[in-house]
């Protein structure tokens, strides 16, 4: 498995500022980050009495399409998200696994009411994609609010992070616990 | 930091792994069940800092659960998990005991909430438990008091041994004070931040002695209705001190030589195997090499716990400690009972200095506080005294000169309120000599 990761925007979607995403991921994980376009059916994760799509069914689809060189996929969709028991999620991840989904559909500001805002949708962008990744590397979340690994329930919370990883977050991805020495 | 630990228990096998990846994202240990029955076995996994329990499954519901964990563990910690229509048994679960319910599907940040807010009442509930267990501790221990040399050299051997990790059995009559050796030995070691549980092996009946050291799970013999945890697993972090050491039965001594080189033990009625970092201080009144020598004590359990011996000094070997423990005890009593402290006339300080106390500090303290109580106006007479000491005080019988010198001194200067010029004229020596002798003795003069 090599340290690339694979930005892949489903179906149609496939914003302006999908450079961008790639370039400010590629900074905050120190990685090679490539984007790509990935068809898939996602009327097979729809639940029409909740108008939502399956995270996990979706999720799993994502590591079936996984590049034999890419080291972690990231599906970005604008379809809404949800795992069984809760309302919606912004994304998930398999926590120390090599794939995740996101949605922007709640990320987007007009959602809420307010006028549209691409640069804000950017930024909440590079943030979940940045915070998935994250757990893909073995992280949790962090206590730190300002930590991109917080974590975020309410899209103001994904405002008030910055999309870089803290110290600490930083230090575990260096030296992951199970690599630790204990020193007496 | 230890991660928390949760069980998801939910039919759904969809709910079960959907929150399970939720939970170890936020950094928990996760363990789910797929119903009550499910569940109730993997409690003995070890406990659980959170319970999420959805109201309806197959052969065991949550209400039932509910049930159950209450009579095991009252103190556990549940939110139940509901469909919007079950909100009446979600009330119902309420009224048992749990903590709050959040109805499906449930919106991320309010389960986030209901979880952090659980877990800081769990917290704040421990806490509770603890601080209010450090408050009885420090409001019922004493300062051990006594400037003789005997004393000087105890507390010398408590610095020295308090800041390593060597059991200490603490030797000494009857009322010498041992506990407030043990709870000065545990005050000075870096275990003080957690609790120091104390059992008097000598008050409690064999057969429960036991459970009271290991614990018990539910059931394990009639009348045991709950989980109870043991002595030893509460001195978890902190210090065990084992009260009349002497006393233990034969058969426990096998089971606590075991634990003390293991650490490992298993409540009564149990399987789960329970890890106690805790640190051993023993005392007895008894002569343990020769409880040895007659087979009534194990010479291995004898050299496990003996690794360090303190001594105490009985109160007819340092009477010149005296008038400092009389003036802390009148101190004490009329705090207590809300008087002004009252001053020992020279004769009641002669006797108390003259009697042989088989009852040690103890019975000095019995004794102030008695004449407290019956005493009339501000000073303490011979009369107020119990009638053994009155009549038992044996006039300089087996005393040193120095002795009854210093005891003497210190009557005086108690009488004339420490005014050493004063002091110095009843004496009928001058003041130079009279420092001379008070520094000589170590009389606290103020």
């Amino acid at each position: 498995m090599t340290d690339e990761i694979l930005l892949a925007f489903l179906n149609d979607f496939r914003p302006s500022w999908s450079e961008d995403l790639r370039r400010r991921v590629g900074a905050a994980t120190d990685r090679f980050v490539r984007v790509d376009s990935l068809r898939v059916d996602l009327q097979r994760f729809h639940a029409p009495e909740r108008e939502q799509y399956h995270a996990t069914l979706l999720l799993a689809e994502m590591l079936r399409h996984r590049p034999a060189g890419a080291g972690h996929i990231v599906g970005i969709t604008e379809v809404d998200l949800f795992i069984p028991v809760l309302t919606f999620v912004f994304g998930q991840a398999q926590l120390g696994g090599p794939g995740a989904v996101v949605s922007v559909m709640r990320l987007h500001a007009d959602y809420y009411g307010l006028p549209a805002n691409e640069s804000l949708l950017l930024d909440r962008a590079v943030k979940e994609v940045v915070h998935e990744l994250g757990h893909g590397f073995g992280l949790v979340h962090c206590p730190d609010y300002s930590c991109v690994m917080s974590s975020s329930t309410y899209v103001e919370d994904v405002d008030l992070k910055a999309e870089r990883y803290c110290p600490d977050c930083l230090d575990l991805l260096a030296n992951p616990p199970e690599s630790r020495v204990n020193v007496v | 930091m230890k991660k928390p630990r949760i069980m998801i228990v939910d039919d759904e096998q969809s709910v079960r792994s959907s929150l399970r990846e939720w939970f170890l994202e936020d950094g928990f240990e996760v363990e789910t069940a797929e119903d009550g029955l499910d569940a109730l076995k993997k409690l003995d996994t070890g406990p659980f800092d959170l319970m999420i329990v959805d109201l309806k499954m197959p052969r065991m519901d949550g209400i039932t659960l509910l049930r159950r964990l209450r009579e095991v563990d009252p103190g556990g910690t549940v939110i139940i998990l509901t469909a919007f229509a079950a909100v009446d048994t979600a009330v119902e679960a309420l009224k048992l005991g749990a903590f709050d319910y959040v109805t499906k599907p449930v919106d991320p940040d309010e389960l986030s909430h209901t979880v952090r807010r659980a877990l800081e009442q769990k917290r704040l509930t421990e806490e509770n438990v603890r601080l209010r267990e450090k408050v009885s501790e420090l409001s019922s221990s004493s300062p051990i008091i006594g400037g003789s040399p005997a004393m000087g050299h105890v507390m010398d051997l408590v610095c020295t041994v308090a800041e390593t990790e060597a059991s200490v059995v603490i030797r000494g009559e009857s009322g010498t004070g041992k506990e407030l050796i043990a709870r000065a030995i545990h005050a000075g070691s870096p275990r003080r931040f957690f609790p120091i549980v104390a059992v008097n092996c000598g008050a409690i009946p064999e057969t429960l002695l036991e459970s009271e050291l290991f614990g018990h799970e539910k059931g394990a013999y009639t009348g045991a209705h709950y989980r109870r945890k043991g002595k030893i697993e509460l001195a978890n972090g902190g210090t065990l001190f084992l009260d009349e050491i002497g006393e233990i039965p034969a058969k426990m001594q096998v089971d606590l030589l075991r634990v003390l080189e293991s650490h490992r033990f298993t409540r009564l009625g149990g399987t789960q195997e329970i890890v106690s970092d805790f640190r051993l201080v023993c005392a007895t009144n008894r002569n343990l090499e020769a409880l040895v020598q007659e087979e009534s004590f194990r010479e291995d359990l004898y050299y496990r716990i003996n690794v360090f011996s303190i001594d105490l000094p009985p109160l007819r070997e340092r009477l010149e400690d005296i008038p400092l423990l009389t003036e802390h005890f009148v101190d004490k009593y009329a705090r207590s009972m809300g008087k002004p402290p009252k001053q020992m006339t020279v004769e009641a300080g002669e006797l108390l200095q003259s009697y042989d106390w088989p009852g040690n500090v103890r019975e000095l303290e019995n004794a102030i506080e008695r004449a407290m109580v019956v005493g009339q106006g501000n000073r303490i007479r011979p009369e107020d005294l119990p009638l053994r000491v009155e009549q038992d005080a044996v006039r300089p019988r087996n005393r040193s000169l120095d002795a009854l010198e210093s005891g003497h001194i210190s009557c005086v200067l108690r009488e004339e309120s420490g005014n050493v010029s004063q002091a110095a004229r009843v004496l009928g020596i001058d003041r130079g000599t009279l420092y001379n002798k008070i520094k000589k003795y170590g009389i606290k003069s103020g």
